[in-house]
């Protein structure tokens, strides 16, 4: 992967957004977004209605996925295009839903929501009507997603990235700070785990950093072996996902798994280390 | 209560049922002439400059966040350019209102 094959820019979705075999999707973390203006020709993903398993603690099923995109009027074949607000946090997460269920043609808006806003582009309240697919989702790709065992056994041995905030690494805060503060049984992180957090690949407009400015980042201010395979967490996998989009998408690390359990799971895990503190 | 990473609706949140005794509140209003900014959002650094958090203002110019004890700035991004920082103090027990006009 590389950036021409992960991203698009504003002008190509203005040009390209009505083509057949595109699909615009927004996913937002402020789910009403959508509703109040959306980018003319995209359909709307609900990360939470959508996207998560009812019942369980776990993401959408396999049949849930295909009836999700059936729905949507998304076919096997399609270039789906996803954008949302906040540096494309949850378009992210939901690219990395795509990925997971093998869906090759997907992309992000670099910018997203944040971008085409700011840029005082054209927004629209006119849902499209798109026609029902039969939509076909390979089995879940265990490749990029890590689980807590796995995560245990990589503590000292593989690149940990814990993509929240300072403060939240060092356990002085729950949860992100536009929330309130509820989260795991205990604060901290896990240990020997590098703090990047997540937006720091993010420009203030919401695009993507360059490769190399991202290497650097990654590479030798954080300390990460891009040698070694990599987990990212964040606390229930959301902000993990856009870190592992930069790490796997656009800088092509090979082994880059996103732990969707993070720290709401590893934080209330009995008998786990757990380290308080600064980054060290 | 919000659930997940799920920011309410519009980035504002309501206060109501929520225990202030235990949270360092940060809220307020952006505008541009008198009149709500509706378009633009807020974003949350810490005290060394890096990003925290960050809402798209709400329908009333409105934004909250729940930092912690201590100093903090604000900046406000809008269409056209603007990118306005004001510094807020936060602590428990209180909100700390910091209204923005850009």
């Amino acid at each position: 992967m590389s950036r021409s094959d992960a991203l698009v820019d504003a002008d190509w979705v203005e040009a390209h957004r009505s083509d057949p075999g595109v699909v615009l999707v927004e996913v937002d973390e402020d789910t009403s977004a959508y509703d109040k203006g959306h980018i003319p020709d995209a359909v709307k993903i609900d990360w939470k209605k959508d996207l998560q398993d009812p019942v369980r603690r776990d993401f959408v099923d396999k049949t849930g996925f295909e009836a999700l995109l059936s729905e949507r009027g998304i076919s096997n074949g399609d270039t789906v295009i996803l954008y949302g607000g906040n540096n494309n946090w949850f378009a992210a997460y939901a690219y990395w839903y795509f990925k997971l269920y093998g869906h090759q043609n997907v992309k992000l808006l670099d910018g997203g929501r944040k971008k085409w806003e700011l840029d005082s582009r054209e927004l629209v309240e006119d849902v499209p009507q798109r026609q029902r697919t039969s939509y076909v989702a390979s089995e879940a790709d265990p490749s990029i997603r890590a689980f807590r065992d796995e995560v245990v056994a990589a503590i000292g041995k593989q690149n940990l990235v814990d993509v929240r905030s300072p403060d939240e690494f060092s356990g002085k805060l729950l949860a992100p700070a536009h929330l309130p503060q509820e989260s795991a049984q205990r604060p901290g992180h896990i240990p020997t785990a590098k703090n990047v957090p997540w937006a720091k690949a993010a420009n203030d407009d919401g695009t993507f950093r360059s490769d190399d400015a991202l290497r650097a980042l990654y590479g030798h201010e954080a300390g990460l072996d891009f040698g070694r395979d990599t987990i990212a967490y964040c606390r229930i996998g959301e902000r993990s996902a856009h870190t592992w989009f930069v790490l796997h998408e656009l800088l092509g690390q090979g082994n880059v798994k996103n732990y969707d359990g993070s720290w709401t799971e590893y934080g209330s895990l009995v008998g786990v280390p757990i380290e308080l503190g600064e980054a060290k | 209560m919000t659930d997940g990473c799920g920011a309410p609706a519009g980035g504002v949140t309501s206060l109501a049922g929520i225990d202030i005794d235990s949270q360092a509140v940060v809220q307020g209003q952006v505008s541009r002439s008198g009149s709500a900014v509706t378009t633009g959002y807020a974003r949350l650094l810490n005290a060394g400059g890096d990003f925290v958090a960050e809402v798209p203002l709400g329908d009333a110019g409105g934004f909250t966040f729940f930092a912690a004890p201590g100093d903090w700035t604000v900046r406000v991004l809008a269409p056209g350019g603007v990118a306005v920082d004001r510094p807020i103090s936060a602590g428990y027990g209180r909100v700390a209102k910091v209204d923005i006009v850009i």
